[in-house]
């Protein structure tokens, strides 16, 4: 067995165990203890992607019908995804030496961001539903604990749970699907599945059901409609944590999951119908929301979510190759947004509005110019990175289905929009604020994960430089008809963005629809009130005076057992009523459920 | 060997009554849970799995006639219930704090909840192993009347009426079961009653009747709905130490009631109630679970919680097959430590604030980070994050009630009570995470400034327990090997 992928997987999980048991009195000694796990884990990422694909493993549960492995899987997809998880975890780990300073819970920060390194590794290493799952839920605790750094802050804690909690219900539908594939197959293991899946003679509707659970996994994690509600949210968390796990790494999860399941929906329509279009929805709608946004961060988050949204469509569209490559170049330049954004934000004092911003690209000249790549990036703009990614999406659903081309041509249009917009507004003209005045450039040890990032964002979609990371595909329609297109909506983005922001002091444009998410959170608050709140009540009344009062104050009271049959002939008698209510409720269910 | 199990209930037994005689209190009850959890340790260890069946047995007949003897043994089940019978009620004495008013018979009332949970968990007879659990009881009642918070007479009153009612059906139960037998096979013996299982005495006329007597009293004593609205308010009430021991081991004497006898024996009844027994348990995972959410108190949220968490091992038990019953036994172990230590903590709390009342509480983690470390882990046991035992657990019961389907057609009960215990896993989220977020996080209320940190002896107790969810956690089959042969014996 080759200990390379463990040593990946444990040497962060070994950091967050130290500083949790050793090193929380000393915030620089856990620091050091946190980079040097990652970077373990980076060294030996490095090693495993030179090697050759191999998978090994353990019986991790044992009860002699039914076992659970723990194993690992290496291939194109996982060692992709080890290299991008180490390296920019490793940069975002040195940068937050610098971001975390002065913050009095270091030690907990880099604690916790071991733990997530640990469990993101996990994900990508799974070789079985079960081990995928686990780990998955340890980089939801691990997204709850970062969020709630500031947990003295109440947006801080309430962000937390909103994360936790929907990222649950993904899981409540994922873990249903694991059992339903499981139920039909016997097995769980991955390499298994993919043989076996197609053979298996089910009916269309369970098959379907199965699959699409599975991909509500992926809706709770990578913060697809309509469970994308957490991931705005979630930016009350400190800026590398977004920037690691709210852009580049963790919501990708969801993508690289379903790209490794993807046996599930290979050639079933209906399945891959749904993915697409949801895909789409949730691209199109976050872009729409990002435009109206002030928060640099949220901005930021609107467009990871809408860009997430791209990666699901590819999978949808039935090109997985795709959605990796667009995975895989979107984590370098929005990691570099995001850092970009931290260092504007660090040095302004923790002001996040861009209309407080202005006349930074003097001031911050590294942050603006690394800033300006990773946008170039984002908005598809040749030959960055995301122009070769977005292409290979944009091309194939031109191919396939013309529509859903459409709507991501859309979704680019606006992403130019909104870009140009945070762009002009927060980096040009001159500064708005006394705090963006006196701005200045951000230390090396930020600014210079900023530079490595930029790199990769400017080059790493080359045609001659993409394969070697990236499993290779061919794109099925003309390209030149979806290259044209893409540049047409690029520059009519930006030159829209540029005549609405250039020079403005305050928002021209104002749509209270977009600004306030579509009123979705708004929409979730109420149904939460009046569907689980109303219930619980009810049960809690239920419990306390009809069930307890029904039979405890019926048995315990003077009369007892005659007093408790009496009751029951009572007219107008309304616990003894309810009790019955309530054991007729019981005997429905039963009927319901048994009586064949 | 074998004195090392009656080590176990016999240290806090004696310990007990010296304690009563004027030993010096702390200092005995502190000896004597440590030495039974170093016996409990021991014999957990020693018992040898691939052997099977039961291992360190020793008896003593008393009558003969009715074939009644002191039998005491164990295998890997109740190895791992000593372990933590033994381990929660060290942590729940380490816990126990400073009475003014009858120290002595505080401590004694503890140890004797445990001497009980251990001896009937170590008898294997059927006498002695209802009798140690009713000795267990009525301290346990005692000491709720007595140095209780809250409404505490009529919270005493309450467990007591219930908890009896529901021990004379059970022991109804019992007598039927005994009485099943032709006269000349009648015995206490748990070992000779499960080898005449396979005979098929137990499925005569009226062993059904049997077994739903046995499921009542078992069930109420395990709070299955509708019998579980005696536990929030005791355990709300209880003293520290009581809700740790009750909650954590003694209630889940019905569950291992189940296991030990009322399965083994009556398979063919046990299927024939598993319906009835999936409508109750789904009422327990959805029901009570929606009440949970509905608590404005953190130890009613924890005791109803610990009600609704009874529908996992329930569900267990009622897919009796290998993988769901294996589920089963883990969770035992896993609810238990995981809410002795929540009820640890927030006894503490309550020590120093006098309310556990989420609309008085807010913004603790920052004067009391180590207690909330504490409870954040212990929390997310409880609510199943992998890495903890209630996980592993957990994941079982699930797949167990999903072995019982026709691969690839449609949902039958076990399947569609599974759902529900899966939303369960959503809807236990939803409470935990709201009591932490409303006691622990937010900011600082002011009349809290002056609160003191778990001071390094009364947190390292509750590390403890919390180190053995971890470790049962991420080496899962250390008890699932063990209460392997225990399952083997009555499913194949």
């Amino acid at each position: 067995m080759n200990a390379a992928p463990w040593l990946i997987l444990f040497a962060p999980l070994t950091a967050a165990v130290v500083i949790t048991l050793f090193t929380l009195r000393s915030r620089q000694l856990s620091s050091y203890v946190a980079v040097t796990g990652v970077f373990v884990s980076f060294l030996a990422a490095l090693a495993v992607f030179a090697g050759p694909d191999h998978a090994a493993g353990f019986n991790w549960i044992d009860v002699g019908i039914f076992q659970v492995p723990f194993g690992y899987v290496i291939d194109d997809y996982s060692k992709m995804l080890l290299l991008v998880v180490t390296g920019i975890g490793l940069l975002i780990q040195l940068y937050s030496l610098g971001y975390m300073a002065d913050d009095a819970g270091q030690s907990r920060y880099f604690a916790a961001l071991s733990l997530f390194m640990f469990s993101m590794l996990g994900i990508v290493l799974a070789n079985n539903f079960v081990m995928m799952f686990i780990f998955w839920e340890l980089v939801g605790v691990s997204s709850y604990l970062l969020i709630g750094h500031w947990f003295e802050r109440p947006s801080a804690a309430d962000a937390a749970n909103k994360a936790f909690l929907v990222n649950r219900i993904g899981d409540f539908g994922f873990m249903l699907g694991i059992l339903m594939v499981w139920s039909a197959s016997g097995t769980l293991v991955f390499g298994d599945l993919a043989q076996k899946w197609p053979g298996l003679n089910l009916s269309p509707a369970y098959a379907l059901a199965a699959a699409l659970l599975v991909f509500c996994g992926a809706v709770g994690k990578s913060a697809q409609f309509p469970l994308h509600v957490w991931l705005p949210d979630a930016m009350e968390g400190p800026t590398p944590v977004s920037a690691l796990i709210h852009a580049a790494t963790m919501v990708a999860a969801g993508v690289y999951m379903l790209a490794r399941v993807f046996f599930l929906f290979e050639g079933r329509w209906a399945a891959l119908g749904v993915v697409l279009w949801i895909g789409l929805a949730t691209s199109l709608l976050a872009a729409l929301m990002a435009t109206q946004q002030d928060d640099i961060k949220r901005i930021l988050a609107y467009s990871t979510l809408s860009q997430l949204g791209l990666m699901v469509s590819a999978l949808g569209l039935g090109v997985p190759h795709a959605a990796l490559f667009h995975l895989f170049t979107h984590a370098f330049f929005k990691a570099l947004l995001f850092l970009g954004a931290g260092s504007v934000i660090h040095s302004l004092h923790h002001e996040q509005d861009i209309w407080h911003m202005g006349g930074l690209q003097r001031r911050m000249p590294l942050t603006f110019w690394t800033f300006a790549a990773a946008t170039l990036a984002l908005v598809g703009c040749p030959p960055f990175a995301g122009f070769w990614s977005k292409d290979a999406i944009v091309a194939t659903a031109f191919g396939r289905q013309p529509l859903a081309g459409l709507v991501i041509s859309l979704v680019n249009f606006l992403t130019a929009f909104y870009m140009t917009r945070l762009f002009v507004v927060a980096f040009w003209g001159s500064p708005r604020s006394s705090s963006a005045e006196h701005a200045h450039e951000s230390p090396a040890v930020m600014t210079t994960p900023l530079v490595m990032l930029a790199v990769p964002s400017v080059l790493i979609g080359l045609p001659f430089i993409a394969p070697v990371f990236v499993p290779s595909s061919e794109p099925e329609a003309p390209a030149i008809l979806a290259v044209l297109v893409s540049l047409l909506v690029l520059a009519a983005g930006v030159a829209l963005g540029w005549r609405f922001y250039r020079g403005a002091a305050k928002d021209p444009v104002h749509i209270p629809l977009f600004a306030n998410r579509f009123y979705i959170d708004a929409f979730y608050g109420r149904l939460v009130r009046y569907t689980q709140d109303a219930l619980s009540t009810i049960a809690g009344f239920t419990d306390r005076w009809i069930i307890d009062g029904g039979i405890v104050k019926g048995l315990s009271g003077a009369t007892f057992w005659s007093g408790f049959a009496l009751r029951f002939l009572q007219i107008g008698n309304l616990q003894a009523y309810a009790f019955l209510f309530g054991i007729g409720v019981v005997l429905l269910l039963y009927i319901i459920l048994f009586a064949s | 060997m074998s004195f090392l199990v009656h080590l176990i209930y016999l240290a806090p037994l004696l310990g007990g009554f010296a304690v009563l005689g004027g030993a010096p209190a702390r200092k005995t009850a502190l000896g004597v849970s440590g030495a039974a959890v170093l016996a409990a340790l021991l014999v957990f260890i020693g018992y040898d799995h691939r052997t099977a069946g039961y291992q360190f047995l020793s008896k003593l007949t008393l009558v003969r006639p009715w074939d009644l003897k002191f039998l005491v043994g164990v295998d890997g089940l109740n190895a791992t219930l000593l372990l933590l019978t033994a381990l929660v009620g060290f942590t729940a004495i380490c816990l126990s704090p400073e009475i003014v008013e009858g120290p002595r018979r505080y401590l004694a009332c503890v140890l004797l909840i445990t001497a009980g949970a251990a001896g009937a968990f170590a008898s294997l007879d059927l006498f002695f192993f209802y009798a140690f659990h009713e000795l267990a009881l009525i301290p346990t009642f005692l000491m709720i009347g007595i140095w209780g918070s809250g409404n505490r007479q009529a919270a005493a009153w309450k467990v007591t009426i219930y908890l009896s009612l529901g021990s004379i059906v059970l022991l109804i139960g019992l007598i039927g079961l005994y009485l099943l037998p032709p006269p000349e096979q009648r015995t206490f013996d748990i070992i000779k009653l499960q080898q005449l299982a396979s005979s098929g005495v137990f499925n005569g006329p009226g062993s059904r009747t049997v077994y739903l007597l046995m499921l009542t009293g078992f069930g109420t004593l395990v709070s299955l709905f509708p019998f579980h609205t005696w536990a929030p308010q005791a355990y709300a009430s209880a003293p520290l130490p009581v809700a740790m021991l009750h909650a954590g081991v003694l209630k889940k004497f019905g569950l291992y009631g189940l296991l030990r006898v009322a399965l083994p024996l009556m398979p063919e009844s046990a299927k024939h109630w598993t319906p009835l027994l999936l409508v109750l348990l789904a009422c327990n995972l959805l029901f009570v679970g929606l009440a949970t959410i509905s608590q404005k108190q953190l130890d009613m949220t924890l005791g109803y919680s610990s009600v609704m968490h009874m529908g996992y091992v329930f569900l267990g038990l009622a897919t009796f097959n290998q993988i769901g019953l294996s589920g089963a036994a883990l969770l035992l172990l896993a609810h238990g430590l995981s809410i002795a230590a929540l009820f640890a903590v927030s006894g503490e709390i309550r020590r120093q604030t006098h309310t556990l009342d989420y609309r008085d509480l807010g913004g603790l983690a920052q004067t009391m980070p180590t207690l909330s470390v504490l409870f954040g882990m212990a929390m997310f046991a409880s609510i199943g994050l992998p890495g903890f035992a209630n996980f592993a657990s957990e994941l079982l019961v699930f797949f167990g009630a999903f072995k019982n389907s026709t691969p690839g057609a449609g949902f039958n009960g076990f399947q569609i009570v599974g759902v529900i215990a899966l939303w369960g896993v959503v809807i236990s989220a939803v409470y935990m995470l709201r009591a932490y977020r409303a006691v622990f996080l937010g900011e600082r209320v002011a009349r809290w400034q002056t609160l003191k940190d778990m001071p390094l002896a009364l947190s390292w107790p509750v590390a403890l327990l919390v180190a053995a969810l971890l470790i049962v956690g991420f080496a899962p089959q250390t008890v699932l090997q063990a209460v392997a042969p225990a399952i083997h014996l009555f499913v194949k």
